[in-house]
Order: structure tokens, then C-alpha cells, then sequence
């Protein structure tokens, strides 16, 4: 079979996925009915998840790394690229409108790459650590990051990071979204990828067939914190404002509940866990109305809805499958169920 | 010269000396035995050929590199591969990847060819899938490809594990106890697999196995490890007739006969 040249393959599956978000965005703000604005929050919120989870499954799902500082890496990313937007590039834009992509592209992607910096070195001397000792240190990173963010008055402090411009969109946080799945996606079905894999099999199995298993955690890590980053600014200028206790440990334990729940390395695991997680305490929500009551029972409901999940999936929703893997397929689906069945 | 070769090898545990002033030499296309009783130091002396210990006193040169003190990987890519004791497959992933990534340090492509899908990354990514399916055919598990790595059944797992090593394309295969758990008639058709292996990609192989029928039917020579000590080397005839090895480790003379 001949293949396109990648870069031509790549041009045109960009060209479609570009067109179709467009049309999806197009589409969305045609739309008019009452809470209109509110759905369309919700599924920016959705996307931004996405991204955080997707991510942060690299860390945790793949390589095996438990990480508890995501939102730290996040607020990283978000207060980087709020600060070169608010102080450098809205002059630009007020100068040269058309910029404002592209501005808002390169604050992005240098929040993201600050991010990964921070990831770098929080990575290097702590991934010596395991399982539960590297989860206290990357926990206590988080909050150390928070409590910097905190006393920088340049940046709001305490009071918060207020008029960030509104920059970023449904487009923008599907297309970062879409980009963070197809990197993940085709590193973990690469060398890299199964370099990941190995080291959370089993590390003294992995370092005998020649892999530097700090490397490979450090790559994870810096990987993984890069798109945190580019969620925290497209979260920042989606919000248009930034406060430190948006990123306490508690949002980073939302995210590694996200990658849990859909399953440790399961791409799309995150993505539908990402998805349930966010609706699931909005839909919940209408319980309180339906209930005629001024009590909320809403997170009583999301935090048992959570624990039933995780006592009859404890392996997430889709174990360290994809969603095409535990579907089942046409043909050989049969042989292969038996084949199981018969070595389970 | 001789493609490994370990002098005064030492290494202490605290106030315990767990291998004393071991020599080894092996040349190219070698079978090499090491034997000796439970607690004799074999496997501590696998792990620092391949760097999992470094020994307190000695060297190790290997091909030319001196290896005492390097990582485990770097000891992989001068051309050092092994298996273990308890096996360590990567169990949740499947049987070809357990392969491919056993060749990992041949497929070196950056993680940004990874993600665009270069003509580098596909060309690596084809050889890579082509060498481990052709590993899995010389192992007759070509079938199980796709299966999880644990779903194989036992005997195919130590096997597995000599294809993942030998896809690192090593110099050297060491393995540590590949016949523990087989039944007589896997232990008769490893010991042709480890004899055709040696012969196929032109290896040298070191092993060490409890089990007396394959270490005396296809090692070309035999070192006897008691108490971290060598007491004695030779052809399998040499040591099966050697009274110290007689009373070390076969037991009582008249049952060894």
C-alpha cells in the first residue's frame, strides 16, 4: 500500500478537522434558545477537561506516574500566557486585530511551554520516588506553585488575575483538545509510547531491555505538563479571569478522578470520564428542583455516583482499552472472546 | 579477545560477601553454564553483568566497554540482553509489543516523528513489527501476537521472554533459570530452542538452571558457584566427575552416579 507523503496526510487530515470544528462552532452560535450561553460554557468547560485528562493520562495512565499536581502545572500555563496577553499582546491586537489568533496561539503554547519547564523540573530529581512518595511531592508542587501565584501582586494575587481578554473559544479549546488526543494517541502507539508502557509494567524489566527509565518519566511528565499548561490558558482566557484557588489539589484530584475513572491509560477512557465528570454535577443540578427542596444534594449524589463506579469498574470504565477494543467487532470478534474466556 | 570478561568480581552486602573473587571469560558462540546451590550468588552475579548491582571490587569488560558500574541499559545497548528468574513480562500489554519494545534500543526516533507520523517513524515502526513477528514465528507464538503477554500459559511465557531478549539483538543472552517450571518435556524442547538460538544469531549464552539434564546436555562449560565462591569449571564430564562438586552440590557421592 503507497502512503501520502506525512506532511500532505497530516495538511489534509488538519484541513478537515479545522472545517468541521468551524462548522460545529459556526453552528453553535446560530443557534438561539434561552441558556444557550450556559450550554455552550458547559462544553467549553467539557473540552478543557478533555485536554487536562488526556493529558494528565499520559502521566499517570501510561507511564504510570501517579501525579496529584496537575492544576498546578495548569495554573502554570494559564497565568503565563494571561500575563503576556494583558500586559504585551492586547496592545498588539488593539493595533492589529487580525492578530489576535495568532497572539492567542503563542501565549498558549509559551504558557505550555513554561508549564513543561515546570514539569522538567519538578520531574528530574523527584522521579527517583514512587508510588506514593512521588504523589506527596508532585501534591506539595502544586501548592507551592499556588501559593507563589499567590504572592505575586504583578499577576492579582489574591484577589485574582482580573481582565484577561476573551480570546479563547469553542474553536480554540476543541482544536488544543483535538491535538492533545491525536499526540497522545500516536505516541502511545510508538517507541516512546511503549517506552511509557514498559516503565509502568515493570521497571527493572524495562531498564534490561535498554531503556533509561528517568528519561521516559521525565518525557511523560514534560509531555504531559505541556498541554496542562495550554489548558490553563485557554481556561484563562475563556474565564477572562484567573484566582490561585481555582488551583488548589482539589482540581488536581478532580483530574486524576477523570483518568481513574475512565480507566489508567485509556485515552478514550479520559475523554468520556472527562465528559460524565463535567456534566454530571451541572445535570445534577435540576435534582434540587425536582426535590422542591433548599437543600442541595448535588455532591452527595456526584461523590456516590463515583464510589458505586469505582466498586463495579474498579479498572475504570474501560480498563486500559480503547473504546474500538471493548467493542464488540464483527468479525473476529467471536474466536478472540472464546480465546479469552478459555485463558480467564 | 574474549567477548566478556569478569576479574576479581566482588560484592558485598553490609558484612556479607554474597560473591568473592569471581573470574569469568566467555568467547563468542559460547554455552556457558553456572550452577551451584540455592543462596550461591548466581543470580546476584547476573546482576552485575548487566548492572542491576555494581560489584564492590573487580571489572567487568564487556566487548570492549567496561561495564562494571554502568546502567542496565547502557549495558543493553554494548550488546548484553537477559532473562529472569520469576518472569518479568510486561503482562498487561501484548505479546508482539512485549517483542518490540525488547528491540527498543534498535528503533530510535524522536517523539515529534512519533507524533507526525515521519517516513523515519514508519520505517522504523515496519522493520520493528516485521523482526518481532519474525521472533514470534521462530518461537511458534506467532498465533498469540495479540494476546495480553499474561493469558499465555507458562511455558510460553519463559519462551516469550527469551524472544523479547534476543529482539534487543544481544551479544550475550543470559538466562537466569529458563527451565524452572517446565515439565521434562518443555525442559527437552527449551533445551533445543536455547542449543538453536546459540546457532541461528550467533550469540553467546550464559545460563543458569538447577535442572541437571539441560545444564550437562547442552553447556560447553560449567562453573560451579558454593558460598559466592567458583570451586570449580570445566566440561560438563569435568564437573560431574569432580568429587568437590560431587559433595557441594549433587549430594552423597553414590546417589550422583
Amino acid at each position: 500500500m503507497k502512503r501520502l507523503p506525512w506532511y500532505l496526510r497530516d495538511a489534509i487530515f488538519l484541513a478537515v478537522f479545522v472545517a468541521v470544528l468551524l462548522a460545529a462552532a459556526w453552528g453553535l452560535a446560530a443557534l438561539r434558545f434561552p441558556g444557550i450561553a450556559y450550554y455552550t460554557r458547559i462544553l467549553v468547560l467539557i473540552g478543557i477537561n478533555i485536554t487536562l485528562a488526556v493529558s494528565l493520562n499520559i502521566i499517570n495512565g501510561h507511564a504510570g506516574q501517579f501525579s496529584l499536581g496537575h492544576a498546578g502545572f495548569m495554573a502554570v500555563g494559564g497565568y503565563f500566557s494571561a500575563f503576556l496577553t494583558y500586559f504585551y499582546f492586547s496592545k498588539l491586537v488593539d493595533r492589529y486585530p487580525s492578530a489576535q489568533s495568532a497572539l492567542l496561539v503563542v501565549a498558549l503554547l509559551a504558557g505550555g511551554a513554561l508549564a513543561a519547564v515546570a514539569g522538567y523540573v519538578v520531574g528530574l530529581p523527584s522521579l527517583r520516588l514512587r508510588g506514593d512518595y512521588l504523589a506527596i511531592v508532585t501534591l506539595g508542587f502544586g501548592e507551592i506553585i499556588r501559593v507563589l501565584i499567590l504572592n505575586i501582586e504583578k499577576i492579582g494575587g489574591a484577589r485574582g488575575f482580573t481582565g484577561i481578554p476573551h480570546w479563547s473559544n469553542f474553536f480554540w479549546v476543541y482544536f488544543f483538545a483535538g491535538i492533545t488526543i491525536l499526540v497522545s494517541l500516536r505516541l502511545v502507539r510508538s517507541a516512546v509510547g511503549r517506552a511509557f508502557l514498559a516503565v509502568r509494567e515493570d521497571q527493572i524489566a524495562a531498564e534490561a531491555m535498554g531503556i533509561n527509565t528517568t528519561k521516559y518519566k521525565v518525557k511523560a511528565f514534560v509531555i504531559g505538563s505541556f498541554w496542562a499548561g495550554v489548558a490553563g490558558g485557554l481556561y484563562a482566557h475563556y474565564l477572562m479571569y484567573l484566582n490561585p484557588s481555582m488551583f488548589t489539589f482539589i482540581r488536581s484530584f478532580e483530574i486524576v478522578v477523570m483518568v481513574v475513572l475512565g480507566g489508567l491509560g485509556s485515552i478514550s477512557g479520559s475523554i468520556i470520564a472527562a465528559i460524565i465528570l463535567t456534566i454530571l454535577p451541572e445535570g445534577l443540578r435540576m435534582v434540587k428542583e425536582v426535590l422542591h427542596s433548599d437543600k442541595d444534594p448535588r455532591m452527595i449524589i456526584y461523590s456516590i455516583t463515583l464510589i458505586v463506579l469505582m466498586l463495579t469498574r474498579p479498572q475504570g470504565i474501560f480498563g486500559r482499552r480503547e473504546l474500538w477494543q471493548v467493542l464488540p467487532r464483527r468479525k473476529d470478534a467471536v474466536p478472540k472472546k472464546e480465546r479469552d474466556d478459555a485463558a480467564a | 579477545m574474549p567477548l566478556l570478561e569478569a576479574r576479581g568480581v566482588t560484592i558485598r552486602f553490609g558484612g556479607l560477601t554474597a560473591v568473592a573473587d569471581f573470574n569469568l571469560t566467555i568467547e563468542q558462540h559460547e554455552l556457558v553454564g553456572l550452577i551451584g546451590p540455592n543462596g550461591a550468588g548466581k543470580t546476584t552475579i547476573f546482576n552485575m553483568l548487566t548492572g542491576v548491582y555494581a560489584p564492590t571490587e573487580g571489572t567487568i569488560v564487556f566487548d570492549g566497554h567496561s561495564t562494571a558500574g554502568c546502567k542496565p541499559y547502557d549495558i543493553t545497548a554494548f550488546g548484553v540482553a537477559r532473562t529472569f528468574q520469576n518472569i518479568r513480562l510486561f503482562k498487561d500489554l501484548t505479546v508482539l509489543d512485549n517483542v518490540k519494545i525488547g528491540g527498543h534500543i534498535h528503533y530510535k526516533y524522536s517523539g515529534t516523528s512519533a507524533v507526525l507520523h515521519t517516513n523515519r517513524f514508519h520505517a522504523a515502526e515496519d522493520e520493528a513489527e516485521a523482526s518481532a513477528l519474525e521472533l514470534l514465528r521462530i518461537f511458534d507464538l506467532e498465533q498469540r501476537a495479540h494476546d495480553d503477554a499474561k493469558n499465555l500459559p507458562y511455558g510460553d511465557q519463559r519462551r516469550l521472554e527469551i524472544a523479547r531478549a534476543l529482539a534487543a539483538r544481544p551479544k550475550l543472552l543470559l538466562l537466569d533459570e529458563p527451565a524452572a517450571g517446565l515439565n521434562d518435556r518443555e525442559t527437552h524442547d527449551l533445551m533445543a530452542t536455547i542449543h538453536d538460538v546459540r546457532d541461528r544469531f550467533a550469540i553467546a549464552i550464559l545460563l543458569i538452571e538447577h535442572n541437571m539434564e539441560l545444564v550437562m546436555g547442552i553447556c560447553e562449560r560449567i562453573l560451579v558457584l558454593n558460598f559466592g565462591k567458583t570451586i570449580a569449571q570445566g566440561t560438563p564430564e569435568e564437573v560431574r566427575a569432580n568429587p568437590v562438586v560431587i559433595e557441594a552440590y549433587l549430594g552423597e557421592p553414590v546417589e550422583a552416579v
